[in-house]
């Protein structure tokens, strides 16, 4: 009876999912000792060079990393129990929620103190990443045409040809992916701009994916020209495709969504699981980041440039676009805006 | 102090007492800042836990008999200004919850009762603070309520009062220390006066009864009142008993004078030899009575002049040559030899009839108790800006356990008796010298055969 409130938001959430669904899953280190589990949103091979260094200075310790959709890892840990040491997501949201509802506990070390506080969640949620959600056209049928700066240059270009883009649009499924609500409900808090683009989106028929690495390929692989709220990071690490397409971090403002780690409160592995997130902070906020640290931007320069970079808030007030009733209204009028049919 | 009972001490009592209210002060101060950044703390905590409730209420809309809210963002990121403690929330209609966290316990809304409540309990294993609006509505023609709880750990809020406590003890300790500062400095200077005073009057001479005129503080005046009445008082008796006495030694002497001559003339006349030596006795008797009243007259008359002092140029060796020159016929009567030492002149401020008085009678004792055919000498010295007149005898010196006394009235030394005298005479010289500034100093001969007395007297 507990989470009888959250199980109902989250099987709403989860649109037809009912059980905890792995997306993959990787052992490193020894078979035997002592095991670290951690559950993730983060693709196994963005963080293995951090895990192997990690793990290179403890011989005897193992990582069995989970990988899942950030509303699988907190249907995982809230309403499944599962036992995970922690959980490291990129929807802030959901890291905010474990931490508010008693999931998580507090750890304090010597490198804590190297994290911001706006990057620090009440010694709770701890940043390791800044990244930017970003538009990724694709080069080739944006050739002749002037890509977009802004939003607004988006809406124009997609209104002035709707047949050259018509079936060729795409944006994450605000129903399925915990980072695409994150990103959709601030663009909306942001800017009016944001439910016109959805509307224009949604004369265009758009396509919806579940995840950054998807779209970026669709991009590449030219099923889509044109997509929005892109984890900047990802595509930007792609450099194989660097050719095929574009990455736009729009100019009027870019959300910066920051990838967080929190320790579970159930954890039997408390001690690893802080040294873990020791690891990752220390990787993070060094000045310069670690040689292994796969993220693109050193977190802390981006508040030093006082740019239209915008870092979405660690704090209760993420907690606003989870309540059900608000999540059900955004999710109605985004439906409504986006399926025109 | 010996001598002197004491039941404790005002500087003590007044500094413990006046530190004791600084304690108790400064306790109440921290207390009372205590309290009151604790009432504030919490009251601003309150206000924006009910803004919260109230931004959330002004959310709630009806459409088509069905009630919706949509909470704003605000409601919940205005909490994180305050702290980062955690933030639960719940919406009820009727007994319904809407939304928010289904089991976060709420007070049950007293009809017409529409004032907000707040409440501290315990939620998921911590102390929340809550703030509940209530807002009457009517739903299809049904009256019911709707109560929105916002609520949040107080983690935060006790950490800053823990620190605001820290400071209002640091306060209090600063208050206090200071405090006691002053309570020790105002100690000391409210009982300054009394320290003067006692000062004072413990650094006058002996023989000064003058009452005291420097101004003192009112609380000391019936103090000082009493005691200018006390030497006044003193100083009369003093001065009635000492004129009683010059006028008794003075009365007595001439009648004294009359018997002697007739004693004598008596004696002339008479041939039995037993008659003869009882009028000798006789004789020498009133000398003993007369030079005693001679002596109790100079000591009136010393103590007369030392109470006025008049000082003029005195040369001690003109003063003593005369005085040798007029004892010298005395000495000659017991074939004693009167030696002056000096070379140079010896002068110093004084009263000529005071130094006078004290030699001769210093001089007139050594004549007195040196047996016959012995040597006095009087030897005048200059010592370090002190001009000295020693007078020493061969009269076998005074007893040594008795030097201290000898200057006492009346007292005289042991290997005296049998001989005329009162005991007047050191005492005579030491206050004459000692009114001059001086001293006298009483020592026996290293060989034992006799004594030293020496007047000092500091240079002109």
């Amino acid at each position: 009876m507990r989470h009888a409130g959250l199980s109902l938001c989250l099987i709403l959430w989860a649109c037809a999912v009912s059980a905890f669904e792995i997306e993959g899953r990787e052992r490193f280190g020894p078979a035997d000792g002592r095991v670290l589990r951690v559950l993730s949103t983060t693709d196994i091979d963005i963080l293995r060079p951090l895990i192997d260094s990690f793990l290179r200075a403890r011989p005897g310790v193992a990582i069995d990393y989970t990988v899942a959709s950030s509303a699988q890892v907190m249907q995982a840990i809230a309403d499944e129990g599962e036992r995970f040491d922690m959980t490291l997501s990129s929807a802030m949201d959901l890291q905010v929620k474990l931490a508010n509802d008693g999931f998580t506990r507090a750890h304090r070390s010597a490198w804590t103190p190297m994290v911001p506080d706006w990057a620090n969640w009440r010694d709770h949620v701890f940043a390791f990443s800044q990244e930017t959600a970003a538009i990724v056209i694709s080069r080739a049928a944006f050739s002749g045409i002037a890509p977009p700066r802004t939003r607004q240059e988006l809406i124009d270009v997609l209104r002035r040809d709707p047949d050259k883009f018509r079936d060729r649009v795409g944006t994450y499924d605000v129903a399925v992916s915990g980072l695409g609500y994150l990103f959709a409900t601030q663009d909306a808090r942001t800017a009016e701009s944001f439910w016109r683009l959805m509307e224009v989106l949604g004369s265009l028929r758009v396509k919806l994916y579940c995840c950054s690495g998807e779209m970026i390929e669709a991009v590449a692989n030219g099923q889509i020209d044109v997509a929005y709220n892109v984890l900047g990071s990802y595509a930007r690490a792609r450099r194989d495709l660097a050719d095929r397409i574009v990455v736009i971090e729009p100019e009027e403002y870019t959300n910066m969504m920051m990838r967080t780690a929190v320790i579970l409160k159930d954890s039997t592995e408390p001690e690893l699981a802080g040294a873990f997130t020791d690891h990752l902070i220390a990787a993070a906020w060094s000045v310069p980041p670690a040689p292994e640290y796969p993220f693109q931007d050193p977190p802390q320069s981006v508040r030093a440039l006082g740019s239209t970079l915008r870092p979405i808030q660690l704090g209760p007030g993420l907690l606003v676009f989870l309540d059900t009733l608000k999540r059900n209204r955004f999710l109605t009028e985004w439906g409504d805006a986006v399926q025109q049919d | 102090m010996s001598g002197v009972r004491l039941s404790g001490s005002i500087r003590r009592r007044l500094t413990l007492q006046l530190v004791g209210s600084a304690a108790v002060l400064a306790a109440l101060l921290f207390v009372i800042v205590q309290t009151f950044t604790r009432d504030l703390a919490e009251e601003t905590h309150d206000r924006i836990l009910l803004a919260s409730a109230t931004s959330i209420m002004d959310a709630v809309s009806v459409r088509s008999g069905e009630v919706t809210v949509d909470l704003p963002y605000a409601a919940l990121s205005m909490l994180s200004n305050v702290s980062d403690d955690r933030v639960f929330y719940r919406v009820v209609l009727g007994r319904d919850t809407l939304t928010g966290y289904p089991d976060l316990p709420m007070p049950d809304p007293q009809p017409g009762d529409d004032e907000p409540l707040f409440q501290t309990l315990d939620y998921k294993g911590e102390s929340v603070r809550m703030a509940t609006a209530v807002r009457r509505l009517s739903l299809n023609g049904v009256p019911t309520h709707l109560a929105i709880s916002v609520a949040q750990t107080r983690t935060g809020q006790v950490e800053r009062l823990d620190a605001l406590s820290r400071t209002a003890l640091m306060l209090g300790a600063g208050f206090f220390a200071v405090a006691v500062l002053l309570a020790v400095w105002a100690a000391q200077s409210s009982i300054r006066p009394l320290r003067d005073l006692a000062g004072m009057v413990a650094r006058r001479g002996p023989k000064d009864l003058r009452p005291v005129a420097r101004p003192v503080p009112a609380e000391m005046a019936p103090l000082v009142s009493s005691l200018n009445s006390f030497i006044d008082r003193l100083r009369l008796s003093l001065s009635r008993s000492e004129d009683f006495i010059a006028e008794a030694a003075h009365r007595v002497r001439t009648p004294l004078a009359t018997v002697r001559t007739q004693a004598e003339n008596t004696l002339h006349r008479i041939e039995r030899p037993e008659n003869r030596a009882a009028l000798r006795e006789m004789i020498r008797a009133i000398d003993e009575s007369s030079r005693a009243a001679g002596q109790l007259l100079d000591h009136a008359m010393v103590s007369f002049r030392v109470d006025s002092l008049e000082r003029s140029p005195v040369d001690l060796t003109e003063l003593m040559h005369e005085l040798v020159d007029r004892l010298r016929p005395v000495a000659d009567l017991k074939d004693i030899t009167l030696v002056l030492e000096a070379t140079a002149p010896h002068p110093i401020l004084g009263d000529p009839i005071l130094v006078q008085n004290a030699g001769r009678n210093l001089l007139d004792n050594a004549i007195k108790y040196a047996p016959d055919e012995s040597l006095v000498r009087v030897a005048l010295n200059t010592e370090g800006g002190m001009q000295t007149v020693a007078i020493c005898d061969q009269a076998g010196g005074f007893p040594t356990d008795q030097l201290d006394q000898l200057t006492e009235r009346f007292v005289r030394g042991r290997n005296a008796e049998g001989t005329v005298g009162s005991g007047l005479g050191l005492t005579i010289a030491r206050e004459v010298a000692e009114a001059h500034g001086g001293r006298l100093e009483i020592r026996n001969t290293q060989d034992g055969a006799g004594a030293c007395v020496t007047l000092v007297f500091p240079s002109a």
